[in-house]
């Protein structure tokens, strides 16, 4: 059902969605979104042995949290904006549960917009990734 | 580990110097290989009868996918596939890199079939102390992205860490 401006209210969390992305999932993001950069597929790389594992590439996660809003919207409206840092990195084969809570949803200038605040939790329940969206409701 | 990194004026003179533009295309197969990458299930990023059912012209760009820059080798960056020239480069000497963080404005929607034009300029530099890295080098980038009707469909401002 797609998402309408009366459907929810501010402090409603957004339904969760987990990853748990292993080296072939990082492999087919580095195809889809061009970024080879061998810190996301090469255990010998002398990055990935300084740290001690490859990482997932920041970007899967902000395009996750963007997969996240927009199963939220189930198309009934569109993100603005969209923005996150990475304060952690995350492991490959480790469960990451991206979830987020409205904040605030008002209307301006004709448009029926809300904001949510967003996380990406690792397994010890880090948030490596905070986020923010602000989507724009169709009805 | 850098001990001190200092912006010099030389590194200053880069911040707003606009990069040549460069294209991106937004296909349907380049949309399925995105939207397959990050794990998506919706159909409408994989099959163009659901995503017009949907309301789209064409498979709809997934959210933080700009469509893919076209590749030229010897012009564009062999790792990151970007194009290699943006401008004048900012001499640091960092080895590595980690990615900070992004933040995208979006104006219009973007399908495929539509052919981004893209310029990007390094619209910031500043330098942070990591506990775990040691001294960070933080440039901003900030792209623009204008769709085959001129029109700016997207803005994008990201954090490079160089230590």
């Amino acid at each position: 059902m797609p998402l309408s401006f009366d459907s929810f209210k501010e402090g409603d969390p957004l339904p969760l969605l987990k990853k748990k992305p292993g080296v072939t999932q990082l492999v087919k993001y580095a195809a889809g979104g061009g970024d080879f950069n061998p810190l996301h597929h090469d255990f010998a790389f002398p990055q990935s042995k300084a740290i001690g594992s490859i990482i997932v590439h920041g970007r899967f996660k902000y395009a996750a949290l963007g997969e996240l809003v927009s199963n939220w919207l189930d198309h009934g409206g569109r993100i603005k904006k969209l923005s996150c840092q990475y304060r952690g990195m995350d492991l490959p084969d480790k469960e990451m549960t991206l979830g987020g809570v409205v904040k605030r949803k008002w209307q301006e200038g004709g448009e029926k917009l809300a904001e949510v605040e967003l996380f990406v939790k690792n397994e010890e329940g880090k948030n490596t990734t905070p986020g923010s969206a602000v989507v724009v409701l169709r009805g | 580990m850098a001990e001190k990194i200092e912006i010099t004026p030389e590194m200053r003179a880069v911040v707003g110097v606009e990069s040549p533009p460069w294209t991106h295309e937004v296909t349907t197969t380049s949309v399925r290989a995105f939207a397959r990458g990050v794990g998506y299930t919706d159909l409408v990023y994989f099959d163009e009868a659901e995503a017009k059912r949907r309301g789209y012209r064409s498979l709809p760009a997934p959210a933080t996918y700009f469509g893919t820059p076209i590749f030229i080798p010897g012009r564009s960056n062999d790792t990151f596939s970007t194009p290699a020239q943006t401008g004048p480069s900012l001499k640091h000497g960092l080895r590595n890199v980690l990615d900070g963080g992004a933040e995208t404005e979006y104006f219009d929607d973007i399908c495929a079939g539509d052919t981004l034009t893209v310029t990007s300029k390094l619209a910031d530099l500043a330098v942070r102390e990591s506990k775990t890295t040691g001294a960070m080098l933080i440039v901003t980038q900030e792209a623009t992205c204008k769709n085959q009707h001129g029109k700016v469909v997207a803005k994008q401002r990201s954090q490079g860490l160089f230590y």
